[in-house]
């Protein structure tokens, strides 16, 4: 493994990112940060919302924005960069394995869902005041964080090595679209009680493990899926959209 | 280390893939894939290229050669055979391979959103440079292909021949033993690719092997030592420049076509004292053309008139070759490298 080759990859992304930072700012919050704005605030002070709608909703916001900037980092940059640009040529040169282009890819992916999950907690407080955060196990939401960030990543790979240019717009309204509707964001997992059917099947969305995993370690105090079983959901999310990105990708690398 | 370059016996075969339907859904196209025939894009190429030689793959559009280049700089996973570069082997070890690697491909493909500067900045840092070497490099290969004044400046509104320049520089960045240059002069004015020509000259002369590809004969001629002349995949001709030019018949070739001609005209023409060969081509528009490759040129044209004014011959068009590879290639293949 050529480390020099891997720091270097992620430091031209760092770079990058670091250029474009207000651009990726409002492209990260400002959909999110409207959603508090018009669910936790005009909603809730106009009586349509109960005020514990906030604490709930804190959790869900804070899982759409990770997976959207990890996917959006990932995803939106290898579609342009094989099709478009070809810049990834460099890159696929670079005396590295052609794998660890693509784990350079998930790292900074991760990153940056990190960043913008752990800006999303004072920006959503400040926006909702007083929001009852009831941090129980650091650990336990370490963990969670760094799960929701990688599966945002590793999902950006995947994605964004299966979809071409023409089809980017498809991307969002059939796949993120959905997952984020159904993913628990802005409601808890029990609240599809009533709908058992639906209930089950929106298990196959990892989405629903990022928000419900939120959920259980910063608002334990609604209701929530075991902490373990988004754990284990999670790490295998993870592994699968790792491994099927890789495939992916190296066969787009090489032909 | 000098490297050089070895394959045996490479084949590559695409899998036919539909056009894509741009703003169709992706799943729908998949069906139509398997109907359409498999391309054989290289047919058992072989050849050697010496450390330190520039080594020229001459052909037309589609021959090949950037299939070769790509199985040569990992990107290409080649069908059948092997290919070595120094004593790896490309497909087996590829990041010992890249090490050794320079490449420049045929479309530009630099990186859009840094400056000229930070492009090969970040190139020598992926190959592991110091910090200091990487700024030393940088400002000696800036100066060197005259992009200095530019050198802080994003790509994106650089024109075609700028952005050609920053690849080929890119890729001397980490000064590697293996140059590849996939078509390195296509759409470069005569200035630049002069000078083009001149630093290739230059860094062939520390001992770097260098291949690269053209369809430009003039490019092949003054540039390479030996050149491979493919076609539809396969070698045709391999050799100096030189000897690939004396290789064709007396080295002239007239093309010829007439109006109307008589049935023994073939032979009379190769009767004609320093004819080596005459071809009869395709006839088009009723017309008889014919290939006469010969050891003189003008001098021939006024016999040629004469024998067929003789007869009821009836010369209607000449064009006169002077020996060059173009005329190796028409002799091989009978179509020309331009067509």
């Amino acid at each position: 493994m050529n480390w020099k080759s891997f720091f270097g990859l992620l430091s031209r992304d760092i770079h990058v990112a670091r250029r474009n930072l207000v651009p990726l700012l409002l492209q990260t919050f400002l959909q999110p940060m409207l959603f508090v704005f018009v669910f936790g605030r005009i909603m809730v002070r106009s009586g349509f919302m109960p005020a514990a709608y906030k604490s709930l909703l804190l959790p869900g916001i804070m899982a759409i924005s990770m997976t959207f900037s990890g996917v959006w980092s990932v995803a939106m940059p290898l579609i342009g960069e094989f099709q478009f640009t070809r810049e990834i040529e460099d890159r696929l040169l670079a005396p590295i394995e052609i794998s660890w282009v693509a784990i350079e890819k998930v790292v900074f992916g991760t990153m940056q869902s990190l960043l913008s999950g752990l800006v999303v907690i004072p920006a959503a407080w400040l926006l909702l005041r007083p929001v009852e955060l009831n941090l129980q196990s650091p650990l336990s939401f370490v963990i969670v964080t760094l799960l929701v960030a990688m599966f945002a990543a590793c999902g950006g790979l995947a994605l964004g090595c299966s979809i071409d240019q023409t089809h980017i717009g498809l991307m969002f309204s059939l796949v993120l679209t959905p997952m984020i509707f159904f993913g628990c964001t802005y409601y808890p997992w029990s609240a599809l009680d009533s709908f058992p059917i639906l209930q089950k099947i929106v298990l196959v969305n990892p989405l629903v493990y990022a928000s419900e995993g939120l959920r259980g370690t910063l608002v334990p105090q609604f209701p929530h899926l075991s902490i373990w079983a988004v754990f284990v959901a999670l790490a295998v999310f993870d592994a699968l959209l790792l491994t099927l990105g890789l495939r992916k990708f190296r066969n787009k690398a090489v032909s | 280390m000098l490297a050089g370059i070895r394959t045996q016996a490479l084949r590559k075969i695409y899998a036919a893939q539909a056009p894509s339907a741009p703003g169709g859904f992706p799943l729908a196209a998949r069906k139509k894939t398997k109907k359409q025939p498999d391309v054989v894009a290289l047919e058992d190429l072989s050849l050697e290229v010496a450390p330190g030689e520039i080594f020229g793959l001459l052909g037309p559009n589609g021959a090949g050669k950037s299939t070769t280049v790509g199985i040569l700089t990992t990107r290409v996973r080649p069908t059948a055979g092997v290919a070595w570069i120094g004593e790896y082997d490309v497909w087996a070890q590829q990041v010992e391979v890249k090490k050794l690697l320079g490449v420049v491909a045929q479309r530009p493909n630099l990186d859009f959103s840094l400056t000229a500067r930070e492009i090969l900045l970040f190139h020598g840092a992926y190959f592991g440079l110091d910090s200091q070497t990487r700024t030393e490099r940088a400002d000696t290969l800036l100066d060197r292909f005259q992009l200095r004044d530019r050198a802080n400046q994003m790509t994106r509104g650089f024109s075609g021949g700028m952005m050609q320049r920053l690849s080929i520089a890119r890729a001397m960045m980490h000064d590697p033993q293996v140059l590849f240059l996939d078509e390195p002069s296509a759409g470069l004015d005569p200035q630049t690719r002069l000078l083009l020509w001149e630093i290739i000259r230059e860094y062939n002369q520390s001992g770097k092997t260098v291949l690269l590809t053209t369809h430009n004969m003039e490019e092949a001629d003054a540039l390479c030592q030996r050149l491979a002349i493919i076609d539809h995949g396969r070698m045709i001709a391999l050799g100096t420049p030189t000897e690939l030019k004396n290789s064709v018949p007396g080295g002239f070739l007239l093309r010829l076509r007439f109006a109307r001609h008589s049935t023994d005209l073939v032979e009379r023409l190769e009767a004609l004292a320093g004819v080596r060969e005459v071809r009869a081509r395709d006839e088009a528009d009723g017309e008889f053309a014919t290939d006469v490759y010969a050891d003189r040129g003008g001098s021939l044209v006024s016999e040629i008139a004469t024998l067929a004014s003789s007869t009821a011959d009836e010369l209607s068009d000449v064009r006169i070759l002077e020996p060059s590879l173009e005329n190796l290639f028409l002799h091989h293949t009978g179509r020309s490298l331009r067509e």
